[in-house]
């Protein structure tokens, strides 16, 4: 049990929980506020999987913690986005729920 | 019980504490009914990933992870719900019938299959490595070797916080709700 932070395995494991949790709330989730954060969980898994690849297995492990700052700078671009459409969404509709999104000219 | 009191015991129990905070924090921030409970709940799985991120030999990142993710994008998005949501019980937040279903299923397929892929693939390490990935070596190499990469997402966040401004404006000014401000 101790011997778990120190080995591949682990982490792969709870990444691949991360990822499928995301999943499912990016299905199960109506408003776009709540979808938004499912793809923070898939993102976050993804970047899990780097960071573990990187530290067990790469000659270089520098390399890993790079592409982790690059996806967390583009999730933050992606956050303040999608925050923004949905505000200006919730301005026209006066609601954030994804089946209520039904026009194509609002 | 005496394994516990030991430095790598602590350690044992504090790296499974941040596990437990990454999946139930995910499950809270996928199953709550009100949003905000779905924030929090996101804030206690990032703030638990920093954890890993700190067992996995990078302290830099897992402190990156708490300011951009729990400060910045956590805050922002409580920010939004606070400014789109006030009736958050009016139709129930969840799919229910056959969208629960196949994200269920979806979801856990998923998740079975890269745990068989992880554990049945024998991972080959690297003979050597070049150097030891710390803090240093990462600043040395974000500033050579990615200095293009660099500049670049700069240049991104700066065109994601320009056109969330002129979004959010437009939305404003002239859009059908007729709200002018």
């Amino acid at each position: 049990m101790l011997q778990l932070s120190a080995n591949l395995n682990t982490y792969l494991i709870i990444a691949a929980f991360l990822f499928g949790i995301g999943f499912y709330g990016l299905i199960n989730r109506r408003t776009l506020i709540g979808m938004l954060i499912s793809a923070e969980l898939i993102l976050s898994g993804a970047s899990l999987n780097f960071m573990a690849f990187n530290r067990f297995l790469a000659p270089d492990p520098v390399v890993g913690q790079v592409f982790t700052l690059f996806i967390m700078g583009i999730a933050a671009a992606e956050a303040a986005i999608a925050l923004s459409i949905i505000i200006a969404v919730y301005r026209n509709y006066k609601s954030i729920a994804a089946e209520d999104l039904n026009d194509l000219k609002g | 019980m005496n394994q516990l009191l030991t430095a790598q015991g602590l350690a044992g129990v504090v790296f499974l504490t941040v596990s437990a905070a990454v999946v139930i924090g995910a499950l809270i921030a996928v199953n709550s009914k009100r949003l905000i409970r779905a924030v929090t709940g996101l804030c206690l799985c990032l703030i638990g990933v920093a954890g890993l991120y700190y067992f996995l030999n990078s302290p830099f990142l897992a402190l990156m992870e708490i300011l951009i993710y729990v400060g910045a994008v956590g805050v922002s998005i409580a920010f939004a719900i606070m400014l789109a949501d006030p009736r958050p019980e009016k139709k129930g937040n969840r799919a229910t019938g056959l969208g629960a279903v196949f994200g269920f299923i979806g979801g856990g397929f998923l998740t079975w299959g890269l745990i068989k892929t992880g554990l049945s693939t024998h991972w080959q390490g690297a003979a050597e490595k070049v150097n030891d990935g710390s803090m240093l070596q990462l600043g040395k190499s974000l500033l050579t070797t990615y200095s293009m990469v660099f500049e670049l997402i700069s240049v991104v966040l700066l065109i994601a916080i320009i056109g969330s401004l002129a979004l959010g404006r437009r939305g404003r000014s002239n859009g059908p709700g007729k709200i002018s401000g």
